[in-house]
C-alpha cells in the first residue's frame, strides 16, 4: 500500500480524484446552506419536501434539474468561447486547491510560493468570466463581463497586499508554513505556552481587508454587479443554461469555499486549534479546518442577506480611497514591528 | 546533438507540445479576423511562457507571469476592446494593414536577432550559480541588486504619474 502511494502517478491521481469529489460535495453542502439560511433570515422556511427532513436533497435535485437540461448556445454566440468559458472559471477555482493544507500532510503541494500561487490561480476565472460575457452576444452579458473586469481592477490589489502583511508576520509564502508559525508560542505565562493565530496577533486589518477583497472577488453581495439580477437578468450568467450554468454556480460555492480556506489558514490558525495535541492534528486537522471555513461562509452568506448591492464606482472608491491605503499602513507597520520586536 | 536521444527525454518532448502551441497562438494573434479571439489567442501564448518558466524552476517569475499579465494586463486589453467595439463573428473593419510583409520581415529578423545572440551567447550549458527558489531572489534583489530594483519601481512611478497626469481632465 505505501510502495504504491510512492508511486508519483498513483498519489497525483489519488489527490485530482479526491478533490475532484470533496470540492463539488462540500459546494452542494454550502449551497443547501445558502438556500436555509437565506430563508430563516427572511423568515421563510427555504427548501422543505425534496428527501424529506428539512429538504436536505433540495441542491441533489436542482443538480439533477440542471444537467438534464438541453445545453443551449445562443444564435449569435461564439460558440468555442462560449463553450469553453465556464471551464476556464471552473479551472481557475479548482487549481487554488493545489495548497490549501487540510493537515500537516494532507496537501496537493506544499508550494514554496504557496499564497502567490493561490493568487495567481483565482486571476485567471476573470478570463472566463469576460468571455463569458462576450460571446453570448447579449447585451445584458457583456455588461455583466465589463463589470467584472472593472471590479477586478478594484479588489485585486487589495487582495495582494492584505496578505503581504501576514507573509511578513509568519515569514514564508508556504501554506503550511504560515500555518507552522501560528503554532510557536507567541509568549509564556508561567509554563502555558500562548499560541496565537495571526488574526489576533494584530492582522485584524489585514482580514478584514482580505475578506471584502474576497467578497469582491467572488461576485458575492454587496459586490455582485456583475451578476445583478434586478438590472442586468443574470449578468454574464444570462445565455447560460444546462451543465455549463452547473459549471458557474459549482465554480462560485467551490470559489466560497476555497477562499475561506485561504483566509482560515492565513489569518485563523488553518488546520491547527490552540490545546489540541500536534500528534493528533493528522486526524482532527481537516475538522478543524473545515469548521473554520464553515464559519466564514456563514459570515459571507450573513453579509449577502444583509447589506444592498453598492455601485461599481462606490466599490471602486472604496477599494482606491480605503482598503489600499489601509493595507499598505497594515504593511509597514508589520514590517516594523517584525523589525523591532 | 543527435536528435534521437534529445527527443527521447520527455523533458524535451514537453518543450516541444509547449512551444509549438506558443507558436501556433502566436501566429493566430496577428491572424486572427477577430480582436478578442486574438486577446485570448494572446493569453494562451503567456500561459505556454509561464509553463517554459516553471519547466526551468522559475516558479515566482511563472506565477507572476500568470497573476499580472493574464490576470490583470490581458483582463484590461478585454475591458478596454470591449467597451468599444466588438462585435462576435468576423470584424466588420478590415484589421488587416498592407505593410503586413515589411512588418513580418522586422518581426522574423527580431527572432533571429535574439535567438543568435542567446545561443551564441550560453549555447547549452547550464548556468551556473542561478537563482530560482523564491526565497533566495527576494535575498538577492533586496541585496546585491537594491539599486536597481529601486531604479526599476521609481521609473514605474514615474511611468504611473505620467499616466495620470495625461489622462486627467483638469477644468481650465
Amino acid at each position: 500500500m505505501t510502495a504504491l502511494l510512492d508511486n508519483f502517478w498513483v498519489l497525483l491521481a489519488l489527490k485530482v480524484l479526491i478533490i475532484a469529489a470533496v470540492v463539488p460535495g462540500v459546494a452542494l453542502v454550502f449551497i443547501f446552506a445558502e438556500l436555509k439560511i437565506s430563508a430563516h433570515m427572511q423568515s421563510r422556511i427555504g427548501p422543505y419536501f425534496a428527501g424529506g427532513r428539512w429538504g436536505w436533497a433540495q441542491p441533489l435535485a436542482d443538480g439533477i434539474k440542471f444537467m438534464q437540461k438541453e445545453d443551449l448556445v445562443p444564435e449569435d454566440a461564439d460558440r468555442p468561447v462560449f463553450k469553453f468559458a465556464p471551464m476556464v472559471v471552473l479551472m481557475g477555482t479548482l487549481a487554488v486547491f493545489v495548497i490549501v493544507p487540510f493537515s500537516p500532510k494532507l496537501i496537493v503541494r506544499d508550494l514554496d510560493i504557496g499564497v502567490f500561487y493561490a493568487l495567481a490561480a483565482g486571476s485567471v476565472t476573470t478570463i472566463g468570466v469576460l468571455m463569458a460575457g462576450w460571446s453570448s452576444a447579449n447585451k445584458y452579458s457583456l455588461m455583466g463581463g465589463l463589470r467584472a473586469a472593472a471590479q477586478l481592477i478594484a479588489y485585486e490589489l487589495p487582495l495582494v497586499l492584505a496578505v503581504v502583511g501576514v507573509v511578513i508576520q509568519a515569514g514564508t509564502m508556504s501554506m503550511n508554513g504560515i500555518v507552522v508559525a501560528q503554532i510557536e508560542p507567541v509568549f509564556h505565562i508561567g509554563e502555558v505556552a500562548i499560541r496565537l493565530p495571526f488574526l489576533l496577533q494584530g492582522q485584524v486589518i489585514g482580514f478584514a481587508i482580505f475578506m471584502i477583497a474576497a467578497l469582491a472577488e467572488l461576485n458575492r453581495t454587496p459586490f455582485d454587479m456583475p451578476i445583478a439580477e434586478s438590472e442586468l437578468v443574470m449578468g454574464y450568467l444570462t445565455e447560460y443554461s444546462g451543465i455549463r450554468f452547473t459549471m458557474f454556480f459549482l465554480a462560485e460555492y467551490a470559489g466560497m469555499f476555497s477562499m475561506s480556506a485561504i483566509a482560515a489558514t492565513l489569518f485563523l490558525g488553518g488546520y491547527y486549534l490552540p490545546g489540541v495535541p500536534e500528534g493528533a492534528l493528522d486526524v482532527l486537522g481537516p475538522l478543524i479546518l473545515m469548521a473554520k471555513v464553515t464559519l466564514l461562509v456563514f459570515i459571507i452568506i450573513w453579509l449577502r442577506w444583509t447589506f444592498p448591492r453598492l455601485r461599481e464606482d462606490q466599490l471602486q472608491s472604496l477599494a482606491w480611497r480605503w482598503l489600499i491605503p489601509l493595507a499598505l499602513a497594515n504593511i509597514a507597520v508589520t514590517a516594523v514591528a517584525k523589525v523591532v520586536l | 546533438m543527435d536528435w534521437g536521444d534529445w527527443l527521447s527525454n520527455s523533458q524535451n518532448i514537453l518543450f516541444v507540445v509547449i512551444a509549438l502551441l506558443m507558436v501556433a497562438a502566436a501566429v493566430r494573434v496577428v491572424t486572427s479576423p477577430n480582436v478578442v479571439h486574438a486577446a485570448l489567442m494572446l493569453v494562451l501564448a503567456l500561459g505556454g511562457s509561464a509553463a517554459l518558466f516553471l519547466m526551468l524552476g522559475a516558479e515566482f517569475v511563472a506565477w507572476a507571469l500568470v497573476l499580472v499579465y493574464i490576470g490583470a494586463v490581458i483582463v484590461l486589453f478585454l475591458f478596454g476592446i470591449m467597451i468599444t467595439r466588438a462585435p462576435t463573428g468576423r470584424d466588420p473593419v478590415r484589421l488587416d494593414h498592407e505593410r503586413r510583409w515589411p512588418a513580418a520581415l522586422v518581426a522574423l529578423a527580431t527572432f533571429a536577432t535574439l535567438a543568435s545572440a542567446s545561443v551564441a551567447a550560453f549555447e547549452d550549458e547550464a548556468i551556473e550559480g542561478g537563482v530560482s527558489s523564491t526565497g533566495d531572489l527576494g535575498d538577492v534583489l533586496f541585496s546585491r541588486f537594491v539599486i536597481p530594483f529601486e531604479a526599476v519601481s521609481f521609473v514605474l512611478l514615474a511611468a504611473l504619474i505620467g499616466g495620470i497626469v495625461l489622462a486627467r481632465k483638469d477644468p481650465g
